[in-house]
């Protein structure tokens, strides 16, 4: 064991990587907790009630309530259900949503006893494929949870949920690829930090965040496109059979997903950690203190996006099927494809000028 | 041993145990998913070379779009032992008998060969994206397009067939 701690390793990057993961994702699962209490709250304001108000000032407490509930509901396990699977579809449905938040630039880079500390876990320069590839894998919590249930309802609705995830992935990736053209990075930290210093690139990208957007609402299984849980009109989904804190898992994980589709709306198209109409660079303010501002920013804009969601998720019915899919294929990714080469063909003729 | 030797040996151990795993499982889901795990510590080995685009790009073709189409089959097929064809002997040993004299050509042809060695270990910069791209759209450009309208008249024909 002693020769392992002297084998040559970063010892004090591997604990400033750590604490940021773990600070990272406290934040994540307490702002998903909140976004819980937050989602009935603008249920009730639309619906013209009072929402939760028992536990605590203005109901605060009710997500503790809430995850106490589902801890100490009774856990069952079909019978017939392939249990090791039947386990794992709820964690990785949850690693999934989580591993996005590698990449984000949370803020600028903070200054602890001399040392610079970047408010990034991971500045890779394939950020945005890293995503792809993390928005990708979240299919399989799905599938293996509707799958080992043993349930055709379950399975059925595992795979209308997949393929809808699928379809719309598409669209998403089609209208990243126009955005690229504009930052010319994949690394998220420099498309923040370009935006900083030009304008936000919803400016030159309107097209592009409208598609980034449906797209987003489809991946997070959110109204209109919550298919893969309608339980009034087809079946409650593939997480029909589990119970507890594995449903709650399942359930947690989308509210963990659309926070990091907001940040990430925020990080792409809204400037990010940017301060809008304040100059980061020129200003003589300590940089811990632009960090936190610049984080504080990322986050107003987080939950303005976050409150969008619940917006339309109160307002708007949800598609049927077919019209879902043919909204996907039929719709989105030709207007993807044409504001793709829209915008090639515009930068082309502003380099070649 | 430092902390790429670490992640090395690590990788490899876990790469070699998955590929075992997928071809001893009985049940052809979890081949699958032992089958993705390989991906990534091969993935994980392509990051260990400074690889980065090609590293992404296998998990996002192959764990994240191919798999999952692999699994939509197998789930849907309804698999179990009452349904499984009764295996030839004789094939099954001259499976084995082909295999092993594949091997032995492979370790023939390798025991003899030097590994060039194209850059140094996690300090290379030809697996970056910038310059993956000049290579891709400035010498081989010609290859790339043919490859990709292959790609599309493959997509044509996989239409064309599903329309019927």
């Amino acid at each position: 064991m002693f020769h392992l701690l002297n084998a040559g390793i970063d010892w004090g990057l591997a604990i400033e990587k750590l604490l940021l993961i773990v600070v990272v994702v406290s934040i994540a699962l307490g702002f998903a907790m909140y976004s819980t209490y937050g989602e009935r709250k603008v249920a009730a304001i639309l619906q013209d009630r009072l929402g939760p108000n028992r536990f605590g000032p203005l109901g605060l407490g009710q997500p503790i309530a809430d995850a106490i509930k589902l801890f100490f509901k009774e856990e069952i396990i079909p019978n017939r259900a392939n249990k090791v699977l039947f386990v794992m579809g709820p964690a990785l449905a949850m690693m999934a949503a989580l591993m996005t938040s590698a990449v984000i630039p949370w803020g600028d880079k903070i200054i602890i006893g001399g040392k610079e500390v970047s408010l990034q876990i991971a500045d890779v320069n394939v950020g945005i494929l890293y995503i792809f590839a993390v928005v990708a894998l979240g299919v399989y919590g799905v599938m293996i949870g509707g799958w080992s249930s043993n349930n055709k309802f379950s399975l059925l609705a595992a795979i209308r949920g997949a393929s809808q995830n699928i379809s719309y992935e598409l669209a998403m990736g089609l209208s990243i690829i126009a955005l690229l053209f504009v930052t010319g990075s994949l690394s998220l930290k420099d498309i923040v930090v370009g935006q900083q210093e030009t304008m936000w690139n919803v400016v030159y990208q309107p097209l592009g965040f409208f598609i980034f957007l449906i797209c987003a609402f489809a991946e997070t299984n959110r109204t209109p496109f919550d298919l893969p849980e309608a339980e009034n009109e087809l079946n409650f989904g593939y997480h029909q059979e589990y119970s507890s804190m594995k449903l709650g898992f399942y359930l947690f994980a989308e509210y963990i997903n659309m926070f990091m589709s907001s940040v990430l709306m925020a990080t792409l198209y809204f400037g990010g950690y940017d301060i809008p109409f304040f100059n980061e660079a020129a200003s003589t303010l300590h940089p811990n203190w632009i960090a936190l501002l610049g984080f504080l920013s990322l986050m107003a804009k987080t939950i303005a996006f976050v409150f969008f969601f619940m917006w339309v998720r109160w307002t708007i019915p949800r598609f049927r099927y077919d019209q879902l899919m043919h909204l996907g294929w039929k719709t989105l990714i030709p207007l993807a494809l044409f504001n793709m080469l829209l915008t090639a063909a515009i930068m082309l003729y502003l380099q070649g000028r | 041993m430092s902390t790429t030797e670490i992640i090395f040996w690590f990788l490899s151990a876990l790469a070699i145990f998955s590929a075992i795993m997928v071809i001893t499982r009985k049940n052809p889901v979890f081949s699958v998913l032992y089958l993705i795990v390989t991906f990534f510590a091969i993935s994980g080995h392509y990051i260990l070379m400074n690889a980065q685009f090609l590293a992404i790009v296998n998990i996002i073709v192959y764990a994240g779009a191919i798999m999952v189409l692999f699994l939509f089959v197998l789930m849907l097929m309804n698999l179990n032992k009452e349904g499984e064809p009764r295996k030839n002997r004789y094939l099954l040993w001259s499976g084995v008998i082909a295999g092993g004299m594949l091997m032995i050509v492979i370790i023939a042809a390798l025991q003899t060969s030097k590994p060039e060695i194209v850059d140094s270990f996690s300090k290379g910069d030809i697996g970056l994206i910038q310059n993956l791209g000049m290579a891709l759209f400035k010498e081989y450009v010609v290859p790339f397009e043919i490859s990709s309208i292959l790609f599309l008249s493959a997509m044509v024909g996989a239409v064309v067939i599903g329309k019927k």
